[in-house]
Parts: C-alpha cells; sequence; structure tokens
C-alpha cells in the first residue's frame, strides 16, 4: 500500500485525538484542547479537519471532502487524495454513499443519516475572539457562562446595519450551556445542525476539537424583536432549478452577466440526473 | 437596621507591605461613604477588596443580596460574585477606558449589562440605553458612535450610565473625577449628587479630591499607611480634623 501509517498520523497521536473527540461529545460545545501536529499542509487549510478525519477512519470507510460546497475545488481535491494516498480508502462525491465527510464551510443539502460523521475545518473555534482578544478572559466566560458580550455584538449589527448582518460564523447556543462557533458556515446552514450525524469540528492551528452528537439542540442566538433568519440569494439555481438550496454567485463574463447556482454540487448534479428528488 | 454592606477586619498585604491593614465599617441603604487618603495609603486596594477584584489576605465584606440576606462576598463562589458584580454591583474606574468597551457603540456599551442580565429586545435595550444617555446629559444622537470619539468627559459619563443601567443598589467609584478639568468636574459632580440622591444609591468613593467628598459623601474615613486613622460625618472630620495626618490633609488644600 504506502509506507505510511494507516491515515498518516502515528497510532498514538490518533489515539490522543480520539480522547478529544469523546471529551468534546461529552460536553457539547465545549472546546476541548488537543496536541495538534505538524501536518504537510499549510495552517487554513484544513489541519484541524484532517487530524479528525485521519483518527476516526476506519479502511471500509468512504470518504467526501466538501469545500464550499463543491468536490472538485482544490483543497477538496488536495485533501481527498491524501487520504487516498495515506489510507488507501475508498472516495466518493455523493452525500448519501460516504459515511465520513469532511466539509469546509458548508453542509450538504441533502439530509444526513445516522452512521455519517461530518468533519469541519475550523479557522478560529472561539465565538468571543474578535469581543475579548484574552484566551485567560474567554475561557473564564465559557466557565462561567457569561455571554452578554456575545449579544453586544449582535447588537452593534443591528445599530451600524438595521438587521444582524453576520451571514456567516453566526455563533449557536449548544444544548442552552455553550455558545459555539458553527465555523464559517453561512447561516443558511444554522438550522441543519440539529442532525441525525455525528458532527466533529477541528481546529488545528487553535489546537481545540469540539463536538455536537446527533440530534443535539443547536440555537441560533438573536433578538425576540430581530430573530434570527436563515438567509440566501433570492433566486433559484439556473442549473437544476432549485429553490431551496443555497447558492453561489457566479460572474460570467465582464459585462455584469451573473447567474446563481447551487454550492452544493454533488446536488445539482444529482438533481439534474433525475438521482435526488426534486 | 441591617447595614447594605458591612466589611470587618479586611487586610490584604503585599509581600512585606501592607495594603490594607484591619479595616472595618458599614454602610447603610442610601448612604455614600467617602474615603480619601494620599497614593499608596490604601485606598484603591480597600476598594478593589470590596469589589472582589481582589482577594483579601483576612477579613469579611457582608452584602445584604435582595433575596439571601447578609452573605459574605469574599467567600462567595465567583458565578455568584459575577451576577452581583453587573447586576446589584458597580464599579466607575478612574479611566474611562478601563471601564468602556471602546470598539463598542456608545448604545452597545450601555446595553451590555442589560444584556448580560438576559434583555433580548434590541427595541427595548436600545430605549434604555438612549434613555440612560439622556440622563448623563449626552445626545441621543450620539447612540452610535464609538466611545473613543467622546471627550474625556463624556466617557467618564458613558462610564456611569453603563453601570447604573441595571439600577444597582451599590456603586464603587474609584476616584471618578480624576484627570479631568474642574468645569467638567464640576458638571460630573453635580450629576452624580443628583443621580445618588434620586436613585437612592448608596456609593464608596475614594478619592483624594476633599471637595469630591464635601459635595457627595455623608461620611468620610482617612487613610494612611493602610490604616483608617480618622471616621466620622464629612463635615465634622473636615471642618473640625483630630488625627495629625487630617489636619495636615485639610490644610494642604489650596484655597483660591
Amino acid at each position: 500500500m504506502s509506507d505510511y501509517n494507516f491515515a498518516y498520523l502515528d497510532e498514538q497521536t490518533k489515539r490522543m485525538i480520539r480522547r478529544a473527540i469523546l471529551k468534546g461529545l461529552a460536553v457539547p460545545g465545549y472546546q476541548v484542547p488537543f496536541a495538534s501536529r505538524e501536518m504537510p499542509m499549510p495552517y487554513g487549510w484544513g489541519t484541524g479537519g484532517v487530524q479528525v478525519t485521519a483518527a476516526i477512519m476506519v479502511p471500509e470507510d468512504r470518504l467526501k471532502v466538501i469545500d464550499q460546497g463543491a468536490d472538485d475545488t482544490t483543497n477538496a481535491v488536495s485533501i481527498r487524495k491524501f487520504f487516498q494516498r495515506t489510507a488507501g480508502v475508498a472516495v466518493t462525491e455523493r452525500t448519501a454513499e460516504a459515511t465520513v465527510i469532511q466539509t469546509r464551510h458548508r453542509i450538504p443539502e441533502v439530509p444526513l443519516t445516522g452512521g455519517q460523521i461530518l468533519v469541519y475545518q475550523v479557522p478560529i473555534p472561539e465565538p468571543l475572539r474578535f469581543l475579548e482578544p484574552s484566551e485567560i478572559e474567554t475561557r473564564r466566560m465559557h466557565a462561567l457562562e457569561d455571554y452578554g458580550l456575545m449579544h453586544v455584538k449582535l447588537y452593534e449589527d443591528i445599530a451600524r446595519h438595521g438587521a444582524i448582518a453576520t451571514s456567516y460564523a453566526y455563533p449557536v447556543k449548544v444544548e442552552g450551556r455553550y455558545v459555539m462557533d458553527p465555523s464559517p458556515i453561512p447561516k443558511f446552514d444554522n438550522p441543519k445542525m440539529e442532525m441525525d450525524a455525528i458532527q466533529l469540528f477541528g481546529a488545528g492551528r487553535e489546537q481545540r476539537i469540539y463536538a455536537l452528537p446527533p440530534h443535539t439542540r443547536v440555537v441560533s442566538l438573536d433578538f425576540e424583536d430581530f430573530p434570527f433568519e436563515a438567509s440566501k440569494a433570492d433566486h433559484a439555481c439556473a442549473l437544476c432549478g432549485a429553490a431551496d438550496s443555497y447558492l453561489d454567485e457566479v460572474i460570467t463574463d465582464d459585462a455584469g452577466g451573473r447567474m446563481f447556482v447551487c454550492s452544493d454540487t454533488d446536488f445539482c448534479a444529482g438533481r439534474r440526473t433525475g438521482e435526488v428528488a426534486a | 437596621m441591617t447595614p447594605l454592606l458591612s466589611v470587618q477586619g479586611l487586610t490584604k498585604r503585599y509581600g512585606r507591605h501592607v495594603g490594607c491593614l484591619d479595616v472595618s465599617f458599614d454602610l447603610f441603604p442610601g448612604e455614600v461613604m467617602g474615603i480619601v487618603g494620599e497614593s499608596g495609603s490604601g485606598k484603591s486596594t480597600l476598594l478593589n477588596c470590596m469589589a472582589g477584584h481582589m482577594v483579601p489576605d483576612a477579613g469579611r465584606v457582608m452584602f445584604d443580596t435582595r433575596t439571601e440576606g447578609p452573605v459574605d462576598t469574599v467567600a462567595m463562589a465567583e458565578p455568584a460574585r459575577r451576577m452581583l458584580g453587573r447586576t446589584d454591583w458597580a464599579f466607575v474606574h478612574q479611566h474611562a477606558r478601563d471601564g468602556l468597551r471602546m470598539g463598542v457603540s456608545a448604545g452597545g456599551n450601555v446595553g451590555e449589562r442589560l444584556m448580560a442580565v438576559g434583555a433580548r429586545n434590541y427595541g427595548a435595550i436600545r430605549t434604555a440605553a438612549g434613555d440612560w444617555l439622556e440622563r448623563v446629559e449626552i445626545s441621543v444622537d450620539r447612540i452610535d458612535d464609538r466611545p473613543g470619539t467622546f471627550s474625556g468627559g463624556m466617557q467618564q459619563r458613558l462610564q456611569i450610565a453603563r453601570n447604573l443601567v441595571t439600577g444597582p443598589r451599590l456603586v464603587f467609584m474609584d476616584e471618578p473625577t480624576g484627570g479631568l478639568d474642574v468645569s467638567v468636574q464640576a458638571r460630573l459632580l453635580d450629576l452624580l449628587r443628583g443621580l445618588v440622591r434620586k436613585m437612592g444609591l448608596s456609593a464608596v468613593i475614594v478619592t483624594h479630591d476633599l471637595a469630591v467628598v464635601r459635595l457627595l459623601a455623608d461620611r468620610l474615613m482617612v487613610m494612611k499607611d493602610g490604616r483608617v486613622v480618622e471616621a466620622g460625618l464629612t463635615d465634622q472630620v473636615l471642618d473640625d480634623p483630630q488625627h495629625g495626618y487630617t489636619q495636615l490633609l485639610v490644610s494642604s488644600v489650596l484655597q483660591v
């Protein structure tokens, strides 16, 4: 096969990461510190997600990698190749066929099922980071459930823009306890986080792992008079016609031409071939 | 009558040096206590120990809570103390920058304490913030400006609004007029006196400015080298100082 240990990481490291994952699952939304390893890719390219995927992967797994909804962009292609080479696992682009899905910034449109695992790549795990620069202080705030500051951010949004302008990495409260950064997924995906599959979050540079067990209550923060809204571009997909999927705006020429297409490429292709029900 | 705050034998040492030594006093509801003394006399240490920012080496700080009656805040659990810190207590720093969030608008600064205790209606929070800005004489159309664009006196008034918005019962003030010019000081004092009287607040004011305590404080404690050397009614202490140090302090004030 290859000279690498299965899935690149050595067994002791995987064991350490699995412990962090189990702790994260036991305390949903809590950021568990772990000894992040150097990976053969730059920070910001998914080093945290790759380590989590490597730690949970078994030879029977079928891996799908999503980058901003797409299966065919640089990040997705190279991570998929990385695990094909170091673990020899099967890969797929179909959401329904995959057992492990590593994702950057999207949740697939097709609902995930029990038995599947969704692994997020997280750049900055601390939702309070841009409000409170001190790590000591933010940890204390989490410990004491001192989350008034989080609403100050939303207040500032409304005061400045007339509505909650935060459109991605929208803060959520997990099981009524921890405020969590859902990684930079669009807020359109926030309601999907109450799902049947396990969700794991890995931040390599920041050395944190957190997790959501299936059916965990995930509530997006908001105000009574400015409720949370899962927004998307007000169009239908130009290729498959879906009106309820998250869309990318694609500039097609330099004369102002543009089209809106599904961000989830597998979902869009499936609808066009008739594999995914309309 | 139960004192709102009862300090008993409070002591804080910094290694061999004494911060404050065996300080005891009672503060009753609606009363304003002034603490004066020169730099290094331990008055700020005393204030920080009372407000829970520092852990004293000995002594008790009993606070008459709304639900459970007198509780020792030194022995209290951190979450409960923080809750007190954003509901019944307020702390006005000498430098407004220490007490404000400079990256957040004036309205957000005032609303933070409301949101921290569970206010979730944007309209109501904004109305309360605007109301409080008016009460501290800041024009409501500055509600979305950041404190950095405010003058020193306005920043200090904003800090006061931010602290009083949850209707605290006890306010700790650390040199609230320090670093402001005299006319701004006068206006701030006037405002503070009005608020304290109107809301029936109890306050502990630390200052080295005798004029501030003369205007605001009902009672006065004079500190030197970490000890209380004289205590009594403000006018009594200032007009007829008994202790040598208090006499020096009173006579050091320049008469214009």
